[in-house]
């Protein structure tokens, strides 16, 4: 369990983590967003020990990072933002080393390297220096280090950031599978990596946590939760025929599409049913009909953007 | 004991899998041998000592050691691997050492390979062999003197340019202290303990009883203390800059 308590950090004047607490348990995956300068690699580098908090505790399973940092770095694995590795070594020399300081002797050395070059696919690079891999290698060679030695904590700044597509899947496969029984944060700006592999997100703006929860609850916050999108083939007045519903509160306009219409429900209720029976009444000329979920997107702008102008 | 036998092997390796070492090597060989033989006036001398081959080293070690002290910490920190480094399960004391003494061996490596000079004199003439291995422990421990003072330097910037200006010139300093024209220079008026501790910081007052032969415990004392207050400093300075 991750317990930060407090956790503030001030550079100088200017306060860049803003007294967070939460607690992370075993088998969540915390993904942890925020617009750029929020304080997310703060955060972690705050989590890892790498950075001495101002004011506040980090404990990874008890162990205090600041004072007892070996035991709780030793239970963590960490991928820093830009998966940072030394370039003259090859792959399989710098994994080596990675597993020697994480205790590693003998023949389990080779055991453990082996298996996190299988884990992120690695083998073909292995006699190859870092410094002239592609970034996607790259990234994969700060994953295979940070999971090298099976870890109970899991650290992972932007960990899909410069991959294809292709890659990006396998990381998030990647990532699913190691979550069961630890704890993974990953920090990302890709809202749509959060629905496809965290149980649950933390928004932080401006150093302090504006939404918490998981990537469902906070997508019912959208003002798009429940709304109803329907895509017409002819122009047609909408709202005259919804305007004695109680539960829609608004028909918008899609800003991209002309003959989009987005129905927004009142509070989140659902209004699937009487929209669509209305629709079926009145003859709609649609073409496509769909409930949304709510926009994670729309929920990070606007809470972001309210601590903006709060300032 | 730590995960410091690993740091060091890992940077040590690091120099010899880049031109980096044999560079280092090859150009502190030659210079060594123009040092002694031209500049030195070697054979014109007519001694059988290798006075003239390590009185130059001070010089030498001046421009070659923050050559190789100026990317220790300065390069972590420009690629990002400080954060790597220092999120492992490392004591910072290991790593600071480990980086050191890894630096220090090659220093240790290009000394050994001056063998033939010590070969050469034993060749021409009969040599104190005793003075010439003190001679030879003394230079390393210099030399440590001036890679610790690198290692400080390079903490303090992600620039390894600036690192090295850096560490010239406060190695300079430290090396011109014990000179006879610095101190001449001081007015009447100082105290004469003040001069002699001014004095007693110079790396030219213990190395050149060392070099001279004059085996005296506290010259090897003085550079140990140095080397372990210029790591400790490293390492605070480690501490205070690695956030940005």
């Amino acid at each position: 369990m991750i317990e930060i308590t407090n956790l503030t950090k001030n550079f100088d004047q200017f306060t860049a983590i803003d007294d967070l607490t939460f607690t992370v348990k075993e088998g969540e995956v915390l993904g942890f967003l925020g617009p750029n300068g929020a304080g997310k690699s703060t955060t972690m580098k705050l989590i890892t020990g790498f950075l001495s908090a101002s004011h506040g505790t980090v404990r990874i399973d008890g162990f205090d990072i600041s004072e007892n940092p070996i035991e709780a770095k030793s239970l963590m694995g960490y991928l820093p933002e830009g998966a940072p590795s030394y370039g003259d070594m090859t792959t399989l020399e710098f994994l080596n080393f990675v597993a020697q300081v994480r205790g590693f002797r003998g023949e389990e050395i080779n055991q453990r390297v082996q298996h996190v070059l299988d884990e992120v696919e690695l083998n073909s690079v292995s006699q190859q220096t870092i410094e002239t891999l592609s970034k996607g290698f790259k990234r994969r060679v700060g994953l295979a280090q940070a999971i090298m030695h099976d870890p109970k904590v899991l650290i992972l700044d932007e960990p899909t950031d410069g991959l294809d597509p292709n890659q990006k899947h396998h990381v998030r496969e990647l990532i699913k599978n190691l979550a069961r029984d630890k704890i993974v944060i990953i920090s990302t700006h890709i809202l749509e990596e959060v629905t496809a592999v965290c149980s649950r997100a933390i928004i932080i703006a401006q150093g302090r946590i504006v939404a918490d929860g998981t990537p469902a609850e906070l997508e019912s916050r959208s003002k798009y939760h429940q709304a109803v999108s329907v895509r017409l083939s002819e122009n047609y007045d909408l709202a005259a025929d919804l305007a004695g519903l109680s539960e829609v509160s608004e028909v918008e306009k899609d800003g991209e599409d002309e003959m989009v219409f987005r129905i927004l429900a009142s509070d989140g209720k659902s209004i699937f049913s009487q929209v669509s029976e209305i629709a079926q009444d009145k003859h709609w000329p649609v073409t496509e009909f769909h409930v949304s979920r709510g926009q994670l997107e729309d929920v990070f702008r606007t809470v972001t953007q309210q601590t903006q102008g709060a300032q | 004991m730590g995960n410091l036998p690993i740091i060091f092997k890992r940077e040590l390796l690091s120099y010899f899998a880049t031109p980096l070492a044999y560079i280092f090597i090859v150009i502190f060989l030659i210079s060594n041998g123009i040092f002694t033989f031209d500049l030195g006036g070697f054979y014109a001398r007519g001694q059988a000592d290798l006075l003239p081959f390590f009185s130059f080293h001070p010089w030498l070690y001046l421009f070659m050691i923050p050559a190789i002290a100026m990317t220790l910490w300065a390069d972590e920190r420009k690629t990002g691997t400080i954060e790597l480094l220092l999120t492992l399960p490392v004591r910072l004391a290991d790593a600071v050492l480990g980086k050191f003494l890894a630096a220090w061996a090659l220093i240790g490596i290009a000394l050994l390979l001056t063998f033939p000079i010590w070969l050469t004199v034993n060749y021409l003439g009969d040599p104190d062999n005793g003075v010439i291995f003190a001679a030879y422990l003394g230079s390393w421990f210099m030399a440590g003197g001036f890679l610790s003072i690198g290692s400080c330097m390079s903490a303090c910037t992600k620039n390894s340019v600036i690192a090295f200006i850096l560490t010239v010139s406060i190695c300079f300093v430290f090396v011109i202290m014990g000179s006879p024209i610095l101190l001449n220079a001081f007015p009447a008026w100082i105290p004469q303990f003040f001069v002699d501790a001014f004095s007693a910081m110079g790396f030219l007052t213990h190395f050149d009883s060392i070099a001279k032969g004059v085996l005296d415990i506290r010259d090897f004392l003085f550079f140990s203390v140095f080397i372990a207050a210029w790591l400790l400093a490293s390492a605070v300075v480690i501490e205070m800059k690695k956030a940005n």
